[in-house]
C-alpha cells in the first residue's frame, strides 16, 4: 500500500502495466516490484524446486525470488527481476514456473515430497539407467524445476556493444562513490561514475538519513548535477559493472531506459568494455537474511528493503510490520515505518544488550523462530528466554546484517578476509591492479566513513597517476558504529531457508557435511547453494557459516567459493550483440559482385570474400547443367572468370629475390623479369603451407599470389620471416589485394578477345606461356599474365579497381560475341581438377610436396624454410598417401570427396584404411566424374582397382587410379 | 578504342546521415603506400618533405593537410594520400600504388566519436586522441585506418570489398547514437 509523502516517484504521472493479465496501476519512478507491493500483490512467483509460493525479498539486483517474464513472442524477455525492472506504460509482466497459475501451481505438490527431495536427491535416485537421465529424467526435471523461457524465436531486438575509456572508474555512485568522483574530477582528469541503479545516491535514496542538513537523496541528486556540468565526469546509470579484467578493462551492462528502447533503432542494452587508468569500487553491501523455518512466505522481506520501498517509493510492504534484526538497521526500520504511520507490531533485536527508545513492543535478546502463512505471512513466531510468542503479521522486515560487495575484488583470484568486528569478508587491497576500495564494500558502513572513504580511495588513485590529492568539504553526515551479534540460523524444526532461488535449507547444508562434502566448494555443489542467477549473493556467507558450524571449523578457516564474473545475470544478446544477420561477419565484395548478381549467379563465400559459383541461363533447372555447359564453353571458346580474391602481395627491394628463395621451395631470384613462376611454400615443420605464382615485374620488384583464404596467413608468414627469421633483408612488402581487380581470360580464342581490348594487340612470341607486363586498356594501364589454371591458354588482366566493373561487363560482352561467357567456381574446379592442380583441398596442412609429386620443386641448391624438416625420413615414406587421380569404374558412377579408399579386397574399417578422397566433380571434357585424392604409395599404383566407400553417405564404388593429369598431358593447349 | 568507366565503392550507398551524424566518400585521389629501405627513413622524411611538403610521420600520426597527407600506416609503413607520390622517393622507400584499394569515408558530425566507441577498440578521448592522429586498428571485424581530421571528424579506411560492410555497420551505430541522444541534453 502506498502511503503518504512524495519519495522519489511522480504521482502525478500514473503508469498501467499488467501481471499475469490482471490490470494495475503505478507511477512513474516505480520499480515493477515497488508497483506491485504498491498493488497489494505479495505472491509474485513460485520456488525453483519446491514450487513454494515467494513473494519480494529485496529491492535490487540480487533479488532471488521475484523473477517475471516481460513482453510477448519474440521480445519475450525471461528472469528479469523485479526489484530492477522499471515501470513503464503498457509492460506485460507474467509468473514464472508456475501451472496452470501463480495462485494455483500443480507442482508444489514437491514441496510435499520434500523430504525425500532434500540435496543430492536427484544424482541418488536417477541414476539408473544411465541412458534414462539424458532422455527421461532430466528432461522432466528440467521441465519441473525451472525460471522462464525464451520464446524460441528469433531476437527481434536490437543489443549494442561499445567502449569507453577514462582516467578513473568509479563503480557505484552512493556516498563514497559519488565524493570519489567529485575528489578525483576536481584534480582534472576522466572520470566515468557507473551504477547499476536508475539514478543515482544508493543507499541515500532509501534511507531517511540527511547529509549535509538535507535528505541524503537530495544531496546526492544536487552533486550529481554538479559532476554532470563537469566535461570531464561521465555518469552512466543503469550500468552495472559485472565483471574485472585484465590491464584495467571492466564489463559493463547498461540497460537502457524503457523510453529509450522503444525508440527506433535504439538497443535494448549496451555492453561495455571500459578501460580505467584505475578504479575506485564502491559498490555497497547486501544485506543478508537470517534462516528460520519457513522464512521464505511472502512478507518476509529484508529490512532494508522495507526502508527502500517505504522511503523511495512510499510503498509499505505491510499494514502490520514485525522488524527482527542483529544491528541497529532493525531500529531504523521501525523509526521509518512509525514515522510513515505503519504500524509496527514488534521489535525483535537478537542482540541481548540492545535497548531501544522508539514506542515500540521490544524484544532484546529474542528471535523470529517461525513465519506462519502460506500464499502470504500471517504471523511470526517469537523465541525468547520467556518462550514462544506469535505476533501477527503481515510483513516481517529481517537483518542478519550486511555483506559487503566484494565480488569485483575476487575476479582475479583474489579470496576476501573475514572481519570478526564486521562478521562478514571483506576485500583484501591490492585483488586486483589499480583498484581502490571505498565505503561499505570495504566495511565502513556509517554514512560519514562512506563520504571519507571514498575521497581518501579517489586521491590514492590521484596519487597513483601522479596528480594532486583534493580535499573537497566532507559534509555532516551520521556516523554510528556497527555493532553486530552473528546470527546465521535460528535452531528449530522445519526447513529455514538459505538459499531461495536454488530452494535450499539449512538442513541440505548440514547433510552435505555429514555426506563429508566438507568443503565449501564441494558443499555448494553438493546442494547447489549459489549456483542460481543470483550467485548466492544473498546465501553464500550464511550457508558457509552454516556449514562453518557444523564441520566444527570457524568460518574463515571455511573460505568462501570462488567469486567469478558477472556480478549480475548478463544476455548472451548483449555480448553477441551486432553479430545478428548481415552483421555476423563483414562480407568482402568482388568489383564484378554486382554484376554477377545481375546475371542470377550465386553466391559461395570464399573466406570472407562472395563468389559465383555459376551463372544459370535461361532453361537450365540444375547447377550442374549450368557449370557443365561452362566447362566445355572455355575448352571450345572463351571464358571469364574474376579471380580477384588471390591473395596479391607486392615485393619489393635488393634482397627481395632472396627473400623468394627463402621462403619458397624453389629459385625465385633466377627468374626473368617479365617472366611468371610457380611456387610452392612450405611451413618450417615441412608441411605444404601455400602454392601460387610469383611474376617479376621489376629487376627488384616481384608480385607474389597466395590461395584466396591463405592471403592472410601467408602475409603474416611472410611478416614472421622477415621480422623474425632474415631481419638483415632489405625486402618490404604489401597487399595490393584489393587495388587490382584481375580477370582470367581462358580459352582458345582467349588471345583473340584480348586482341579487340587491349590498346596494342599481342602475340605468343612477345607473351609466351608464363610471361608478364604491363598493359593499356582503353588508355588505362593495367597488368597482364599468361598464365592458366585451366589448362588452357589462359591469361589474367589486372586492372585497378574501379575500373573492375566496367571492365568485366566488357569482358563478358566481348567473350559473348564469341560463344563464350562467365564461368563460375564450379567449372573452375573441374577445369583444374582435369589438369590435376591443386588446391587447398589438396594441401590441406597435412601434405609435403614429397606427397604431391613436387618433391623436385625443393631446391638442393639453397636452404629454404621448412626443407631440413620435409627431408625426416617419416615424411618421405613411400607408404605415405600420395596425390592421385581416380576415375569410378564400378556400378556407382559418383565420386565423392571425403571417402575412404580400401583394397578391394579388404574390410572398409579404419585398420585397413588407403587414403582419401579430396576433390571430385563431373568432367563433362571426359565424359565421367573424376576425381584427385591422396593413396598410400599411389605413385606406384597408377592402373590398380580400389575401392571407395563413404561410411557417411553410405555410398561405395570401385576406382582405377589414373595419373592426377587427364587433360593435355603435355601442356601443348596452354602453351599454344 | 574501349573506355572502361570509374566506380566508386560506395555506388548507391553514400552519403549517409542519422542524427547528427553524416558519412560522405571521400574522394580517392592518389594513394601510395612507402615503405622506407633499411636504414632510409630519415632521407625518406627529408625527400618526402622536398617533394611534398610534409616529414614522414611518427607512429599513429598524420603529417601534411587536406589534400596532401601522410598517414602512418603500421610498421615501416605510411601511406600518402592526395598527390601521386614523387619519383624521387623511389631511391628510399619502396612506393606501391593503392589508389583503388581502398575505401575512405568522412564520419562527421556532434556524436561521431560516440558512433566510432561502438566500432572500435581504441582511446577516442579528445585528450588522447587529436588532431593529427591516427591508429591501425579494429572497426568491428574489420582491419581499419582512422584519423581524427578535426573537432567532430574522421577518416576511416578499409579494404574496398568492404565498402558495403562498412556503410552497414556505421549505420547501425549510427543509429543507436541517435536514438540514445533523442531528447537529452
Amino acid at each position: 500500500m502506498r502511503v503518504e509523502g512524495h519519495g522519489l516517484i511522480d504521482r502525478t504521472t500514473p503508469v498501467g502495466f499488467s501481471f499475469d493479465g490482471h490490470q494495475y496501476t503505478g507511477y512513474a519512478g516505480d520499480t515493477l516490484a515497488s508497483a506491485l507491493l504498491a498493488n497489494g500483490i505479495r505472491l509474485v512467483g513460485r520456488s525453483f524446486k519446491y514450487h513454494r509460493p515467494r513473494g519480494i525479498l529485496t529491492a535490487g539486483s540480487e533479488e532471488p525470488n521475484a523473477l517475471v517474464t516481460l513482453g510477448l513472442e519474440a521480445g519475450q524477455e525471461p528472469n528479469v527481476r523485479a526489484t530492477t525492472a522499471e515501470l513503464f506504460e503498457g509492460m506485460l509482466a507474467r509468473s514464472q514456473n508456475a501451472w496452470p497459475s501463480l495462485n494455483f501451481d500443480v507442482m508444489a505438490v514437491n514441496d510435499l515430497a520434500a523430504p525425500f527431495l532434500g540435496a543430492g536427491f536427484y544424482y541418488k535416485t536417477f541414476m539408473w539407467p544411465k541412458a534414462f537421465w539424458e532422455k527421461l529424467y532430466e528432461p522432466v526435471i528440467r521441465r519441473a524445476a525451472g525460471l522462464g523461457a525464451l520464446s524460441g524465436a528469433p531476437n527481434a531486438d536490437k543489443y549494442e556493444k561499445a567502449f569507453a575509456h577514462c582516467d578513473l572508474l568509479v563503480i557505484g555512485a552512493g556516498p563514497a562513490g559519488l565524493m570519489a568522483a567529485l575528489t578525483a574530477a576536481r584534480a582534472g582528469v576522466d572520470v566515468i561514475l557507473c551504477d547499476e541503479d536508475t539514478r543515482t545516491g544508493g543507499r541515500l535514496n532509501a534511507e531517511t538519513l540527511e547529509v549535509a542538513g538535507q535528505p541524503g537523496a537530495d544531496w546526492a541528486a544536487a552533486l550529481t548535477a554538479d559532476l554532470s556540468a563537469m566535461p570531464n565526469v561521465r555518469i552512466m546509470t543503469r550500468t552495472t559493472v559485472m565483471g574485472a579484467y585484465d590491464q584495467g578493462t571492466y564489463g559493463a551492462i547498461e540497460k537502457l531506459a524503457p523510453d529509450t528502447v522503444m525508440r527506433a533503432g535504439a538497443p535494448r542494452e549496451c555492453f561495455w568494455r571500459i578501460v580505467a587508468k584505475r578504479a575506485v569500487l564502491a559498490a555497497g553491501a547486501l544485506e543478508r537474511p537470517v534462516a528460520f523455518q519457513d522464512n521464505d512466505r511472502p512478507g518476509v522481506m529484508m529490512a532494508g528493503a522495507v526502508r527502500a520501498y517505504l522511503n523511495r517509493w512510499r510503498v509499505s510492504p505491510g499494514k502490520n510490520v514485525v522488524v527482527f534484526g542483529n544491528t541497529d538497521s532493525a531500529h531504523r526500520t521501525a523509526a521509518d515505518l512509525l514515522a510513515a504511520g505503519v504500524h509496527v507490531s514488534a521489535l525483535i533485536d537478537a542482540r541481548h544488550h540492545a535497548t531501544c527508545d522508539l514506542d515500540v513492543p521490544f524484544h532484546a535478546g529474542a528471535k523470529v523462530a517461525q513465519a506462519h502463512g502460506r500464499k502470504g505471512l500471517e504471523a511470526v513466531s517469537v523465541a525468547s528466554v520467556s518462550g514462544i510468542d506469535k505476533i501477527q503479521a503481515d510483513c516481517l522486515a529481517m537483518s542478519g546484517g550486511w555483506n559487503p560487495s566484494v565480488h569485483l575484488t575476487c575476479h582475479m583470484g583474489a579470496r576476501p578476509v573475514w572481519s570478526p568486528d564486521h562478521e562478514a569478508f571483506l576485500p583484501v587491497a591490492g585483488a586486483i591492479p589499480g583498484l581502490e576500495t571505498a565505503g561499505a564494500c570495504q566495511g565502513d558502513f556509517s554514512t560519514r566513513a562512506c563520504l571519507e572513504g571514498g575521497v581518501v580511495a579517489a586521491n590514492r588513485a590521484l596519487d597513483d597517476m601522479g596528480k594532486k590529492a583534493q580535499s573537497p568539504d566532507l559534509p555532516m553526515a551520521e556516523d554510528s558504529a556497527y555493532d553486530i551479534t552473528a546470527l546465521w540460523a535460528v535452531p528449530g524444526k522445519g526447513r529455514a531457508w538459505l538459499d531461495f532461488q536454488n530452494d535450499v535449507t539449512v538442513k541440505d547444508v548440514k547433510q552435505s557435511a555429514t555426506e563429508n562434502f566438507r568443503s565449501v566448494e564441494h558443499m555448494k555443489r553438493y546442494t547447489t547453494q549459489g549456483m542460481a542467477t543470483d550467485q548466492g549473493k544473498n546465501s553464500n556467507v550464511a550457508a558457509l557459516a552454516v556449514l562453518a558450524d557444523a564441520t566444527g571449523q570457524g568460518i574463515p578457516e571455511t573460505g568462501t567459493t570462488t567469486f567469478r564474473p558477472p556480478y549480475v545475470p548478463v544476455s548472451v544478446a548483449s555480448m553477441g550483440a551486432g553479430s545478428q544477420g548481415a552483421g555476423f561477419a563483414p562480407q568482402r565484395h568482388m568489383t564484378s559482385h554486382k554484376a554477377s548478381i545481375e546475371r542470377a549467379a550465386p553466391m559461395i563465400e570464399v573466406g570472407l570474400w562472395y563468389r559465383p559459383s555459376y551463372f544459370p541461363k535461361p532453361g537450365e533447372t540444375h547447377w550442374r547443367q549450368s557449370c557443365d555447359r561452362e566447362v566445355t564453353m572455355v575448352r571450345t571458346h572463351v571464358g571469364i572468370a574474376d579471380v580477384s580474391t588471390l591473395g596479391k602481395i607486392d615485393i619489393q627491394g635488393p634482397d627481395a629475390g632472396a627473400f623468394l628463395d627463402f621462403v619458397y621451395t624453389n629459385t625465385f631470384s633466377t627468374l626473368k623479369e617479365g617472366r611468371v613462376r610457380y611456387g610452392l611454400m612450405l611451413r618450417e615443420d615441412g608441411h605444404v603451407m601455400d602454392d601460387g605464382t610469383t611474376a617479376r615485374i621489376g629487376r627488384d620488384h616481384y608480385l607474389m599470389t597466395t590461395t584466396t583464404a591463405a592471403a592472410g596467413q601467408v602475409m603474416r608468414h611472410l611478416d614472421f620471416v622477415h621480422q623474425c627469421l632474415c631481419p638483415q633483408m632489405d625486402v618490404r612488402f604489401v597487399s595490393v589485394t584489393e587495388h587490382w581487380a584481375q580477370f582470367a581470360i581462358a580459352g582458345p580464342k582467349s588471345r583473340a578477345l584480348l586482341n579487340g581490348l587491349l590498346d596494342q594487340a599481342i602475340d605468343d612470341a612477345g607473351w609466351p606461356f608464363m610471361s608478364c607486363g604491363g598493359v593499356q586498356v582503353g588508355g588505362i594501364g593495367g597488368r597482364l599474365f599468361r598464365i592458366s589454371f585451366s589448362g588452357e591458354q589462359g591469361y589474367e588482366l589486372a586492372i585497378p579497381a574501379r575500373y573492375g566493373d566496367s571492365l568485366f561487363r566488357e569482358l563478358l560482352a566481348r567473350a559473348e560475341a564469341m560463344e563464350g561467357g562467365a564461368y563460375g567456381m564450379e567449372a573452375l574446379n573441374i577445369l583444374r581438377i582435369e589438369k590435376g592442380f591443386i588446391t587447398h583441398s589438396e594441401i590441406d596442412g597435412r601434405v609435403t610436396a614429397f606427397d604431391i609429386g613436387m618433391d623436385r620443386m625443393v631446391s638442393g641448391k639453397k636452404e629454404c624454410i621448412g626443407k631440413a624438416a620435409a627431408a625426416r625420413p617419416g615424411l618421405r615414406d613411400p607408404a605415405r598417401p600420395q596425390l592421385v587421380g581416380l576415375k569410378p569404374v564400378g556400378a556407382v558412377q559418383e565420386l565423392l570427396a571425403g571417402a575412404h579408399l580400401f583394397n578391394a579386397d579388404e574390410e572398409a574399417i579404419s585398420a585397413n584404411d588407403q587414403g582419401y578422397i579430396t576433390s571430385v566433380g563431373y568432367s563433362p571434357t571426359v565424359g565421367h566424374f573424376l576425381g584427385l585424392g591422396f593413396l598410400k604409395d599411389g605413385r606406384a599404383r597408377h592402373g590398380e582397382k580400389i575401392r571407395m566407400v563413404d561410411h557417411l553417405r553410405k555410398s561405395e564404388t570401385l576406382c582405377e587410379v589414373i595419373d592426377p593429369v587427364v587433360f593435355d598431358p603435355e601442356g601443348g593447349r596452354l602453351r599454344g | 578504342m574501349v573506355e572502361l568507366q570509374a566506380k566508386s565503392p560506395f555506388e548507391g550507398l553514400l552519403p549517409l546521415s542519422v542524427g547528427s551524424v553524416g558519412v560522405s566518400e571521400v574522394a580517392p585521389g592518389h594513394l601510395t603506400s612507402i615503405a622506407p629501405f633499411r636504414g632510409q627513413a630519415k632521407a625518406l622524411s627529408a625527400a618526402l618533405k622536398d617533394a611534398h611538403g610534409m616529414a614522414a610521420p611518427a607512429p599513429n600520426r598524420v603529417t601534411g593537410r587536406e589534400g596532401a597527407r601522410a598517414l602512418w600506416f603500421g610498421h615501416d609503413m605510411l601511406m600518402l594520400q592526395g598527390p601521386a607520390a614523387d619519383g624521387a622517393l623511389r631511391k628510399h622507400a619502396a612506393l606501391t600504388d593503392q589508389s583503388h584499394g581502398w575505401a575512405i569515408v568522412r564520419l562527421e558530425g556532434a556524436d561521431a566519436a560516440e558512433v566510432l566507441a561502438r566500432l572500435a577498440p581504441i582511446d577516442l578521448r579528445d585528450s588522447q586522441f587529436k588532431r593529427g592522429h591516427t591508429a591501425r586498428t579494429e572497426l568491428r571485424h574489420m582491419m581499419a585506418s582512422i584519423t581524427r581530421l578535426g573537432p567532430q571528424s574522421y577518416q576511416v579506411m578499409v579494404f574496398r570489398g568492404f565498402a558495403e560492410t562498412l556503410v552497414h555497420d556505421l549505420k547501425v551505430a549510427m543509429q543507436s547514437v541517435a536514438a540514445r541522444a533523442v531528447g537529452s541534453g
